[in-house]
């Protein structure tokens, strides 16, 4: 089709990556992550490194990640995907590993091992896609839902007397000698999509260096979670996520 | 069955965990990933000290669950990948394992049992035959089971898991217990390297223009896939029944048949001198393969001998599997030890002794 329309003197500017399978994305209208997976697999793609990258997906809403990631992938148990990634990347040094998780997988119940692979220093990159909210099982309280934030275990809005705080673990990750690159980056408008764009091609090329571990987080949003439309849930991001969760690099390479 | 014994090197004096550990290096592994617990630890030692003198990724792990999760990354990605623990780590990785079978990967993991419930003792114990051979972790699997019962099966016996793990694409697991991995004898060690690596075509190695990409998971929404996988699963557990080990030990002329595996076999091995120098024909089955389990040879054993005694170090777990073997047709007893307490051969003997007197009084 593409190569039909180029014929008729248009010129092609924008399409899905090859590496993105023909799978429809199953996620809610408005949610980041399949713009998220989209920009990863754009990466590989323009690296042309597709054969040599290996991801590992989570439990959550992204647990089919590998339906629509044309690479080699591997489902991790719920918490476990740095670990997995870990097993991978040692055995096979010379290759890309990635890992994604949400923040109840990364940051609750993943939180031993997703310190500990920063802290190795494990030669991966790590997504982190934290939208405030259990978003597969149905809007429950995360690790980094806000103050006063109402969820489904939480109807009266989070207190910390009784709940907690927010969990901040990219400020936590970013302190640990083994993390060689931490930014927080947002899909939420064109600009921030092309500077997760440019994240992720930094922590690609970074894994070549065998430095660290690169981590990105992304700032996103859960339209069904939150009861919003699409277009209302990054105005509540803007508004209350970025204050407590702030773009830009919390780590970058001294030697750069 | 006979067990292959050429290309083997001089006699050593090690203790279990290092012989077990030296024949995973031996059986050229890719990568061992694993947690200290006594009384396993000698095994982590001695990767670490030998691994960077020759080959072979050594990573201690912040946890099992750790661990085992680095397992189930190594296998998927095509290695050669091993953990061991103990009892309290091994409940630890039962969510990994049973990632680990339904995604079919091969594996060996090695549990030193120590006596429980709970943190339990670091003494020897048979405690966790349950949760090696009827799944441990949820859902519907099977480890392939190998029960050494002397430090030449602690060396021998990993490049058997190895090899039906690859076979068959699943965890093995090989169950000693405290004793067996601190006791020192006389070993022989299996040939570095006589353990072919075979081609993993499902591994995520990264995908070739040539192929689909590959996907290790154990995720299956639909149940009707889910049971297909189930069925796969089943199907594959019928084949391992093939691969059943056992011995036994004078059972020619048996009347009594002991039943016990690992340590309890060496226990029951002594005692069966002792009663036959009594006037007691007395003889040993000694399960090898936990899972696939040697049902029928015990149940051929049931047409000839007039009972069955199970000694186990623990409060009763593979003696069901033989009561359902025997299925009735003669009385099963069981005498057992627990909390990392070891029967004695005079035990044996006695609980033996005590039998007959019974059986006699009845007759009367």
């Amino acid at each position: 089709m593409q190569d039909a329309i180029t014929t008729n003197g248009f010129e092609v500017v924008y399409k899905k990556p090859a590496t993105l399978t023909d799978t429809p994305f199953h996620y809610c209208p408005g949610c980041g992550h399949s713009v998220v997976h989209r920009v990863i697999m754009e990466v590989v793609e323009e690296l042309g490194i597709q054969e040599q990258t290996i991801g590992v997906a989570p439990v959550g809403c992204s647990v089919f990640a590998y339906h629509y990631m044309d690479v080699d992938m591997q489902e991790a148990a719920h918490g476990r995907a740095s670990a997995v990634a870990t097993g991978i990347k040692r055995i096979l040094p010379e290759k890309y590993v990635f890992s994604y998780q949400g923040d109840g997988d990364l940051a609750a119940i993943g939180t031993a091992e997703t310190i500990h692979t920063v802290n190795r220093g494990e030669n991966i990159l790590m997504i982190f896609i934290n939208n405030a909210i259990y978003g597969m099982t149905g809007g429950q309280m995360a690790p980094t839902t806000l103050l006063k934030q109402v969820t489904s275990t939480s109807p009266f809005g989070r207190e910390h007397e009784v709940m907690g705080y927010p969990l901040k673990i990219t400020d936590l990750l970013a302190q640990l000698p083994g993390a060689y690159y931490v930014t927080r980056q947002s899909v939420h408008s064109a600009i921030a999509v092309r500077r997760l764009k440019k994240a992720v091609i930094k922590s690609f090329e970074y894994q070549k260096l065998n430095h660290g571990t690169s981590f990105i987080e992304v700032v996103s949003n859960c339209p069904s979670g939150w009861k919003m439309t699409p277009v209302e849930s990054n105005k509540w991001l803007e508004e209350n996520m970025f204050p407590l969760y702030p773009l830009g690099d919390l780590k970058v390479p001294k030697d750069k | 069955m006979e067990q292959k014994n050429n290309g083997k090197t001089e006699p050593r004096l090690m203790k279990g965990n290092e012989a077990l550990a030296e024949a995973a290096i031996r059986a050229n592994i890719d990568a061992y990933f694993g947690y200290p617990i006594t009384p396993q630890s000698e095994v982590l030692e001695y990767f670490t000290r030998e691994m960077p003198n020759r080959h072979g990724i050594f990573l201690q792990a912040e946890s099992e669950l750790a661990a085992i999760n680095m397992i189930y990354g190594g296998a998927g990605a095509g290695g050669r990948v091993m953990t061991s623990s103990s009892s309290p780590g091994i409940s630890l990785m039962q969510e990994g394992i049973s990632y680990i079978a339904s995604a079919q990967l091969p594996c060996l993991i090695v549990n030193v049992n120590r006596g429980g419930p709970g943190l339990g003792t670091i003494q020897p114990s048979q405690g966790d035959y349950f949760q090696a051979t009827k799944g441990g972790g949820h859902g519907d699997y099977h480890l392939i089971v190998l029960a050494p019962a002397s430090v030449q099966e602690m060396a021998d016996f990993v490049f058997d898991a190895i090899r039906l793990a690859e076979k068959y694409r699943n965890p093995a697991m090989i169950l000693a217990d405290g004793a067996l991995g601190q006791m020192m004898e006389k070993v022989i060690l299996p040939e570095e390297g006589s353990l072919p690596k075979p081609e993993h075509s499902w591994a995520t190695v990264g995908k070739p223009s040539s192929r689909e990409r590959n996907i290790i998971t154990s995720l299956y929404i639909q149940p009707e896939k889910m049971e297909g996988i189930n069925l796969e699963l089943q199907e594959k557990y019928k084949k391992i029944q093939d691969e059943v080990r056992y011995e036994e030990i004078s059972m020619e002329d048996a009347e009594i048949a002991l039943v016990a595996f690992g340590l309890s076999a060496r226990v029951c091995q002594k005692a069966v001198d002792l009663a036959r120098e009594k006037g007691i024909r007395a003889g040993l089955i000694r399960p090898i393969t936990l899972y696939p389990f040697p049902q029928k040879a015990i149940s051929a054993l049931a047409e000839k001998v007039n009972f069955f005694l199970v000694v186990e170090m623990n409060a009763g777990q593979m003696v069901e599997d033989v009561a359902l073997a025997v299925n009735g047709k003669r009385p099963v007893h069981f005498k057992g030890r627990m909390g990392g307490m070891i029967p004695s051969p005079e035990d044996v003997v006695e609980e033996i002794e005590a039998i007959i007197e019974k059986i006699s009084i009845s007759q009367d």
